[in-house]
């Protein structure tokens, strides 16, 4: 993974960004697969917890909050910037 | 016996949040049975109904994101339609999708059809949905899937009538022959496609939930919400669940009180009265505190909040190695430990549930709070700090977070050591803020006191019953030159109580307790309240109706040497005691029942007791010196 690489965990750069894959093929990432972020997806950041705490995004008409540790499987594209 | 052709089973799956259960319960209403299914801990939901002359049974699975199951409740989802779990010969699937997130559904549908079992496609939230703006064409999305789609609202049953008419006979509901898909991406590209077609006009966000989310979810405001939440749930216990609970221990003893007058006295009259009745008493009160926790819990999870507070403290619970689920199982065994194991089960981890059930008994339960009480009134003396703050108002206080910090502590322990292994990845749906229905949450609550009464209840029952005896025999004959209360310290003292109390000495010695003290944790593991009227017995506290001053008084006396009945540092040595000693023959009888085995509850007891032996010991030494 180059570190050019945006993920999810990098979100609050950017507000809405598109999915371009998620990472790896363990039970995290196929359940974020499940979960919707399939190529494409338009994703927007809601918030975030304080002191490093989950993310709270938007995709797919629904929310959903994750972990850092998962946020960073999913590879985004900004599409703006805050 | 009914013909096998006019029973038709039914499985109904859908993500958690989807409306499942309030559409289980329009169609079921009351009648639902609660099991098991085999080797998990996972409820069992089989409700029935009659549509037109046939005899229709509808199982209600966990809610699942995917047959690629990561959690135990998923497990039996997929397991269960997969027919792995034996028993079932599904005539049909009931598949429950959130029409406002149709788009995230359509995909773990699309996976189920590959199952070829007949399926039927229900949309909930149809309401919500419109009010949103969307638009679903679903005529269409009849035809592209090739299978039945009924609109619903669940809690206004709307819609529930035609989705009856379609149990009647499920050949008819056509399996349409989808593609099997090599990866994720690809199904989901084919339900993207087809939800496409049928999105005549895009849904858009719910504009109250964001502008609710921008208080509670805010940094300050949010945190300030959440602690009014956690005083919620305190205030909920003492003043909603302690009178009643106080009223069926009235009604209790007034019950057995009159048994014993009415009936001819002897040993079965006073097994009945004091052994059963009393028996049945100690399950009775927990029904109070079960129904008040549990009636705030689904509330809050079924307006949406529940997710929110998850969102807000998981940070924090981070930390123990936990996640923010585990947090409102943690606070509710502040009230008493036995809802809050039972509420454990919105935990999807396996390891995460454990670690919360193994410590959650450390947290102050609110049947404590009378022996800290007479404990602190009777040895801590009633000075005034500063302001507001007395010496025995801090003492509880460092008491209560004794116990809470020690649960975080133990839970990080276990979570490193015992428990460690791959964690389950974080995924916490928030919901759209919505009303709960009222039908749902009464039905909910019912079954957690069903499965409270049926399986803990027998445990705790037939506990105290061998208790009682232990307390009552061999029998001492009633000397009449002695008062009444002088009988019954006789009484305890021969019992064989007072032997296992006399025979643990060499373990309790090193603590500081005496014999006396023993029968007071014995009698206490009956129920942690019994603890004071053991101990008022063995001291021959007068005034047997105000056990409670009474006993703080005889304490806190001093005989002719100067010496009290219980030392300064054996005091202290028992309270630290009852912060972990899991003392609590019910939660042992859950625990047993939420993990399915003896192995955990009989575990909990020896940590719990090593942990609570060793914390004694240092605090005896140091009050001592």
């Amino acid at each position: 993974m180059s570190s050019s690489q945006k993920t999810l965990a990098d979100l609050p750069e950017v507000i809405v960004a598109k999915v371009l894959k998620v990472i790896g093929d363990g039970s995290a990432s196929e359940r974020l697969r499940e979960m919707g972020f399939t190529p494409n997806t338009t994703v927007y950041f809601e918030r975030q917890a304080p002191f490093g705490g989950p993310i709270i995004v938007s995709l797919r008409n629904y929310q959903l909050s994750l972990r850092p540790s998962e946020a960073k499987l999913v590879v985004i594209e900004g599409l703006s910037g805050a | 016996m009914l013909e096998p052709k006019s029973l038709l089973n039914y499985a109904l799956v859908g993500s958690p949040n989807s409306g499942k259960t309030t559409l289980f319960n329009a169609l079921t209403g009351m009648r639902a049975k609660t099991g098991n299914y085999p080797g998990v801990t996972v409820d069992r939901r089989v409700g029935s109904l009659e549509v037109d002359g046939h005899c229709v049974q509808i199982t209600d699975l966990p809610g699942s994101y995917s047959l690629q199951a990561i959690s135990e409740e998923e497990q039996v989802t997929s397991g269960y339609l997969r027919g792995e779990l034996g028993d079932n010969n599904l005539d049909g699937i009931i598949f429950v999708a959130d029409a406002t997130s149709l788009s995230r559904s359509l995909p773990f549908l699309l996976s189920i059809l590959n199952l070829n079992i007949p399926i039927i496609l229900v949309c909930t939230m149809i309401d919500e949905c419109k009010a949103r703006g969307g638009d679903i064409d679903f005529f269409r999305l009849k035809a592209e899937l090739g299978i039945p789609v009924v609109g619903v609202v669940g809690n206004k049953g709307l819609g529930i009538t035609d989705l009856k008419q379609f149990f009647i006979d499920p050949h008819s509901w056509k399996t349409t022959s989808v593609p099997s898909f090599d990866s994720i991406e690809k199904r989901f590209e084919w339900a993207d496609k087809i939800f496409n077609k049928v999105l005549r006009h895009p849904i858009s966000e719910s504009n109250l939930t964001r502008q609710i989310d921008r208080i509670l979810l805010h940094p300050v405001l949010g945190l300030i919400v959440f602690l009014a939440f956690i005083s919620i749930f305190f205030q909920s216990i003492f003043t909603w669940a302690a009178p009643a609970m106080d009223l069926f221990s009235e009604w209790v003893s007034q019950f057995a009180n009159y048994c014993a007058t009415a009936l001819p006295p002897g040993f079965w009259t006073n097994l009945l009265c004091d052994g059963i009745i009393r028996g049945v008493g100690a399950v009775l009160v927990f029904v109070p505190q079960i129904a008040v926790l549990f009636t705030l819990i689904f509330f809050f999870e079924a307006s949406g909040y529940m997710a929110r507070a998850a969102f807000v403290i998981d940070r924090l619970m981070g930390w123990a190695g936990l996640e923010g689920r585990c947090f409102i199982s943690l606070l509710s065994s502040y009230a008493c430990a036995v809802p809050g194991i039972m509420a454990t089960r919105s935990i999807p981890s396996p390891r995460d549930r454990l670690a919360t059930i193994l410590v959650a008994p450390f947290t102050t339960c609110s049947a404590r709070l009378p022996v800290y009480a007479v404990l602190i009134s009777a040895f801590i003396p009633d000075a005034t700090l500063w302001g507001p703050f007395t010496l025995q108002g801090l003492t509880l206080m460092a008491l209560y977070l004794l116990g809470g910090v020690s649960a975080i502590v133990f839970a990080a322990i276990f979570k490193h050591g015992l428990l460690r292994g791959a964690s389950l990845p974080f995924f916490l749906e928030l919901p759209p803020y919505r009303f709960p229905s009222f039908k749902t949450i009464v039905v909910q609550v019912v079954d957690r006191l069903k499965v409270f009464v049926k399986d803990a209840g027998s445990v705790i029952l037939v506990g105290s019953i061998v208790l009682w005896l232990l307390l009552n025999f061999p029998h001492h004959e009633y000397n009449d030159t002695l008062t009444k209360t002088q009988n019954k310290q006789q009484q305890i003292e021969q019992s064989y109580a007072a032997d296992l109390g006399h025979s643990l000495e060499p373990i309790f010695d090193p603590l500081g307790f005496d014999w006396k003290i023993n029968i007071g944790i014995i009698g206490s593991f009956a129920a942690r309240e019994l603890m004071i009227s053991t101990m008022a017995q063995v001291y021959a506290v007068e005034k047997d109706d105000d056990n409670f001053v009474g006993f703080a008084k005889v304490l806190s006396q001093e005989d002719e040497n100067g010496v009290r009945p219980i030392s300064f540092a054996s005091a202290m040595s028992l309270l630290v005691f009852f912060v972990y000693a899991l003392l609590c023959l019910s939660t042992v009888a859950v625990v047993k029942r939420e993990t399915n085995s003896w192995r955990w509850p009989i575990f909990m007891l020896t940590y719990m007791f090593a942990v609570a032996w060793v914390a004694s010991f240092i605090t005896y030494r140091l009050a001592l010196a």
